[in-house]
């Protein structure tokens, strides 16, 4: 049995893989102890097939916040190869893999292998992250997933410049003043998460299939987005959040 | 019961009228409205000299703040708004001013307000905006050369240094002199992002960091960004700082303290006002060239 842990942003998420199969996902809030909420999400994976430590016989690290944790294991993977080789296990045509986590995305260009072949990294700026959505949602004063959804009822097109989520904000308010329905705000606003992921994306290039992981990655609004910017189908597998925590523990 | 949410972000608003001029015996009368992302000035010169002005908040729509602007400016001066020969408009609402007669950008007003406010000895302007900064060079006539500007994001911006202020629940005039009131010294947060830069800040928090160190560790992240922004057009001294983050000193500071130079002090003007004082010096010339040609 192997233990990927993937330490993000906002969430730890934890995986035990065995021969194949995936056993036990566990995501646990990172808050400001990254070290204790390591442990907690260890425990509480275990607890679910109910093993215990010593059935564990590799644990793998990777996320923002892998250096965190060298009392319970000093291998890390780096988010990149973890990412392609989560996204192989599900889908073996993966050729681009895009992860859009809370606080940063990454696209990386990949061969059957998993050996990468070009990337791109934002964590520079939340207009092209998942902080960017939830910023939205908190001036729009509406939950994320509905935030979401109604994006796709919109088939308006709605002007916003929302090259900065601080700015999109007051943006957002104007658009509300000026008429536009939420949908509509919606659909500007995962369009334009969309646009700067597609635009990095592109830095590492593009080739069929493309998947995308990462919590953002269950926001069907961006989903919809990223298609129509890249002009083409995606892949997203069933609990696209844990394939960093999977990729890491299956790599050798 | 009611309650009033107070707002940590808003520099004081106010208006100020020169005791010494008697607009009367003045010859030319001239106006600047200068409607920001985020505040608004109106100045009334006569015979170039400052006469009145106020500065405050913009409202949701701008011919409604450059009425108000005005109007407060005028307030017990005895002067209409009739009797201002000619208005130019500036700043980030500068197309939807309805008195102004002509509209020049915030660039050029800048540069020439703060020729006026700092001295013509001025080369560099940096004018830190609610939402964007901008590095001017220019000549000893407050002409603009040269100039970069950041309207993309708001790390640098006053927009997030009030993102700062609302966080932190302190009062955006004492942001300055509190970030000095440390016992050590104090890493700059590691986000040039002001969300990430927010969300960092509060980690610190949680983490015991006191208030005072966490505005320490954002002003000093500020003035790195800025520099960056102030390196892409090189700095040729004199040294000046407008807009409403040239009144925190807690920027200023670290930021001359970085470029290893000094930056000219506004004295008893507000550097605030910097834009619509050049919009007014604007309109002062094209009065005095309109007169010229009727001759």
């Amino acid at each position: 049995m192997k233990l990927g842990i993937d330490i993000g942003a906002e969430n730890t998420k934890v995986a035990i893989v065995k021969n194949g199969d995936v056993l036990s996902l566990v995501s646990v809030g990172t808050g400001s102890e990254q070290y204790a909420a390591v442990e907690k999400g260890i425990k509480q994976a275990l607890e679910k097939i109910d093993k215990s430590k010593k059935d564990i016989k590799q644990i793998k690290v990777t996320g923002v916040g892998k250096k965190a944790i060298p009392d319970i294991t000093k291998e890390e993977v780096n988010e990149i190869s973890a990412a392609a080789k989560g996204a192989l296990f599900f889908f073996p045509s993966s050729r681009v893999v895009i992860d859009v986590g809370a606080e940063e995305a990454r696209a990386a260009r990949i061969d059957s292998e998993g050996k990468i072949k070009d990337f791109a990294v934002n964590e520079k700026c939340a207009a092209g992250a998942g902080s960017f959505v939830e910023a939205m949602a908190k001036a729009l004063e509406i939950p994320v997933e509905e935030l979401s959804k109604i994006a796709l009822e919109s088939k308006k097109k709605t002007p916003m410049n929302a090259q900065c989520a601080i700015f999109a904000e007051s943006e957002v308010v104007s658009l509300i003043h000026a008429g536009f329905t939420k949908a509509d705000i919606s659909k500007a606003i995962h369009d334009a998460v969309a646009d700067r992921i597609a635009g990095m994306a592109r830095r590492a290039g593009i080739e069929k299939d493309v998947v995308v992981i990462g919590g953002v990655a269950k926001n069907i609004g961006f989903i919809d987005a990223l298609k129509r910017a890249l002009n083409m189908d995606i892949l997203v597998c069933a609990n696209p959040e844990y394939v960093g925590a999977i990729g890491a523990a299956i790599s050798e | 019961m009611t309650t009033a949410k107070t707002e940590f972000r808003k520099w004081l608003e106010y208006r100020w009228t020169s005791p010494d001029i008697d607009w009367r015996k003045g010859n030319v009368i001239s106006g600047g409205i200068d409607i920001g992302s985020v505040s608004s000035q109106a100045v009334i010169m006569v015979d170039g000299k400052l006469y009145a002005y106020s500065s405050m908040r913009t409202g949701s729509n701008s011919p409604d703040s450059a009425e108000r602007a005005l109007g407060w400016a005028l307030e017990d001066t005895g002067l209409n708004g009739k009797d201002i020969r000619y208005i130019v408009g500036t700043g980030y609402g500068r197309i939807n001013i309805p008195m102004a007669k002509k509209v020049i950008t915030e660039i050029a007003c800048h540069a020439l307000g703060a020729n006026f406010i700092y001295g013509s000895s001025v080369r560099t302007i940096l004018d830190v905006g609610g939402q964007d900064v901008k590095a001017i060079r220019c000549d000893e006539k407050g002409k603009v050369i040269n100039f970069i500007m950041n309207d993309k994001c708001a790390a640098g911006t006053g927009r997030g240094m009030e993102v700062i202020a609302e966080l932190l629940e302190v009062p955006i005039v004492e942001i300055g002199e509190r970030s000095f009131k440390v016992e050590r010294n104090i890493d700059p947060v590691s986000s040039t992002c002001v969300v990430f830069a927010k969300s960092e800040a509060l980690k610190l928090l949680r983490g015991g960091m006191a208030v005072n160190e966490v505005l320490a560790a954002y002003n000093q992240a500020m003035a790195i960004r800025i520099v960056e922004v102030l390196e892409r057009i090189g700095l040729e001294r004199e040294f000046a700082i407008t807009g409403g983050q040239a009144k925190n000193i807690g920027l200023v500071r670290r930021l001359t303290e970085l470029l290893k130079t000094t930056a000219v002090d506004s004295g008893e003007l507000d550097p605030q006002v910097a834009g619509a004082i050049g919009a007014a010096l604007f309109a002062k010339a094209i009065i005095e060239k309109s007169r010229q040609s009727s001759k």
